[in-house]
């Protein structure tokens, strides 16, 4: 019974908020009032966040590799352009739900392709998917308006009361308010039992069978629920932005996506947050000095952290932070890659 | 009937082509388990080696083909060298993120040193057209592709299967550890196929410059065929890998010729549905690492 006590005492300790991630979103929420002239590349990193978020959620902590996890933002942003662009449904909130539940459906109907077989064959059937539908939204240009994406896309005012306004006022806090509400939700998964027995797959999937995890059954509900949240980040980029076009469903969306959460980490839930940060504020860097070939810098930053090891520059990174954090709360930084699971 | 055969002979130049483009990566990705998304990078490199000595310095094509495969493997080797041998043990994981780095620095690069249209390489007059054959419309090119690659893929057959390198190179990857046991240097053996393959994608891309079109997007736009022709086909032998080219090249080519409205997504969807039937391949019989 000690053991048992022990382990639900870690786990609740675990799940404890702590100093440093209120501070993160009061921080976030401040950036949101102090720059009202960056309200539109501030909605860009809350939407690739919420991106990254979702890629952690089956990258970090059920250990699937995915190659084509913008098949979901992709389907997510047509279905609100949709919704919007015929008037099925006009309330945004409401339309972004079901584009989400839209993508969960997509997510739960190729999880069965993708439980199946080792990484490579997941790497490849991710990626098809994904492939798959860019080809299928082209050929049905009558729906999807082919290459030229949807166009003429309204927004009605959110629940009716707050418009979109040009300056992307509305859509920034909009997009900070459901992040936030996605991101509780995803901590609450995470640390609940649920999430224990999924990062127990990820790091040995025959002792998690043997101990009693129903292994195919928590990995196809994970990724149900990253294709959700992956939806909904798609449905957010058409809703802020009036657009929806083929690159949704790039390759390069989803590349750059595992960028973004190796820059961050991954496993700990803000890896995706603070990845989506660093990465968009490295492209407007990397985009001011060759507007053209930032994209040779980019993969350069990617060759470099494998190189190195992600798990050393993480260390180099929280150097700072956790002597800060030291000397106030006298331990590590909460906001840290757990040391067992940085591989 | 004649267009039908015109058309199954350009879908078997397309496959060989294709064979020659990704057969490097059959052994990386297949033998040596390392997912090399770059491969395409190599091809760019050769196709643009020959391109600039044709069209720049009026080197004649077949000359400048044996360079685009020695300049590719060069390249190879040096990476091989200086990057690749230390990610072999690393994560699936790492290894994507690495070679997805090496792709879009080389787009980058290319598109920063040869500019971003797309590149034709100057053909002898004897390549260009038509011939007759029994009433079948022959592209000559296309001809020319066939006998190169036809003749490529039997040296290769014979050099794994009858020489002393092929047999150390089975050796090494049917069992590593047993290989190193036998005085077999396998991390040489590795660094000189990986050069190897990535020469034969050189050459593939020059020969491809005609018929897939060469700008500096040709390793995004063509990984998925180079991965679906190694994961099709398999990794236990080299026949996998070339009727799954072969396959490729033939559908491929009649998709777009007869059903022209289906799409490129018939060939995502058979991809689908033979990982998920065969994982380890059409071919494969070696279980998965």
């Amino acid at each position: 019974m000690t053991a048992l006590s022990d382990v639900s005492t870690h786990a609740m300790a675990s799940a404890r908020w702590r100093i440093s991630e209120v501070a993160f979103w009061v921080l976030a929420l401040a950036c949101a009032f102090l720059f009202p002239s960056r309200y539109l590349i501030m909605t860009d990193i809350v939407r690739l966040g919420l991106f990254a978020l979702s890629l952690d959620l089956i990258l970090g902590y059920a250990g699937i590799v995915s190659l084509g996890h913008a098949a979901f933002f992709g389907v997510g942003a047509y279905s609100a352009g949709l919704l919007a662009l015929h008037g099925i449904i006009n309330e945004p909130v409401i339309a972004l739900v079901a584009a989400g539940l839209v993508a969960a459906v997509l997510g739960f109907l190729t999880s069965f392709l993708v439980i199946r077989g080792v990484d490579l064959t997941r790497l490849m059937v991710t990626l098809g998917i994904a492939l798959l539908l860019e080809a299928l939204a082209e050929r049905f240009s009558d729906i999807t308006g082919g290459t030229d994406g949807l166009q003429g896309i309204e927004m009605q005012p959110i629940l009716g009361l707050f418009a979109f306004d040009m300056f992307g006022k509305t859509g920034l806090f909009y997009s900070l308010i459901v992040l936030f509400i996605l991101f509780l939700f995803a901590r609450r998964v995470v640390h609940s039992p649920f999430g224990l027995s999924l990062r127990a797959i990820r790091n040995n999937p025959l002792r998690a069978a043997a101990i009693g995890i129903p292994v195919n059954r928590r990995l196809i509900a994970v990724y149900t629920l990253a294709a959700f949240y992956a939806g909904i980040a798609g449905a957010l980029f058409t809703q802020t932005t009036a657009l929806a076009s083929l690159d949704v469903f790039s390759f390069e969306r989803s590349a750059d996506l595992m960028l973004v959460l190796v820059i961050g980490g991954t496993g700990y839930l803000y890896g995706g947050l603070i990845g989506a940060v660093v990465f968009k504020m490295l492209q407007e860097l990397f985009q001011s000095i060759t507007p053209q070939y930032w994209l040779f810098w980019i993969g350069l930053v990617l060759v470099v952290i494998v190189m190195v090891g992600r798990a050393r520059i993480h260390s180099w990174v929280l150097v700072v932070p956790n002597l800060v954090i030291r000397q106030f709360a006298g331990r590590e930084a909460a906001v840290t890659v757990p040391k067992a699971d940085a591989s | 009937m004649a267009s039908i055969l015109t058309n199954l002979f350009d879908g078997v130049a397309y496959g060989m082509l294709l064979f020659v483009l990704a057969c490097g990566l059959a052994v990386t990705l297949g033998l040596m388990n390392f997912v090399n998304l770059a491969h395409g990078a190599f091809a760019m490199a050769g196709g643009y080696i020959c391109a600039v000595l044709v069209n720049n310095s009026g080197w004649p094509f077949f000359a400048a083909l044996p360079l685009a495969f020695v300049g590719s493997a060069v390249i190879g080797v040096v990476l091989e060298r200086t990057l690749y041998r230390h990610l072999y043990s690393r994560s699936h994981l790492d290894q994507v993120l690495f070679s997805i780095g090496l792709v879009f620095m080389s787009v980058a690069a290319v598109d920063y040193i040869m500019g971003s249209s797309r590149v034709f390489i100057k053909l002898p007059a004897a390549l260009e057209g038509q011939i007759d054959l029994f009433g079948v419309g022959i592209g000559r090119y296309r001809l020319m592709i066939v006998v190169i690659c036809g003749l490529l893929t039997l040296a290769l057959q014979l050099i794994l299967a009858k020489t002393r390198f092929g047999s150390r190179l089975r050796a090494a990857v049917d069992d590593p550890r047993a290989a190193i046991g036998l005085g077999i240097n396998v991390p040489q053996v590795f660094a000189f196929t990986f050069a190897f393959g990535c020469g034969l994608a050189g050459l593939g891309g020059a020969l491809s410059a005609e018929i897939l079109g060469l700008d500096p997007y040709f390793p995004l736009k063509f990984m998925i065929y180079f991965l679906i022709v190694v994961t099709v086909g398999g990794s236990s032998s080299i026949t996998g890998p070339f009727l799954a080219s072969l396959l490729l090249g033939i559908a491929d080519v009649a998709g777009k010729y007869y059903v022209p409205k289906v799409g490129p997504f018939v060939i995502y969807t058979v991809m689908i549905v033979i990982l998920l039937w065969r994982p380890n391949g059409l071919f494969g019989r070696t279980a998965a690492r």
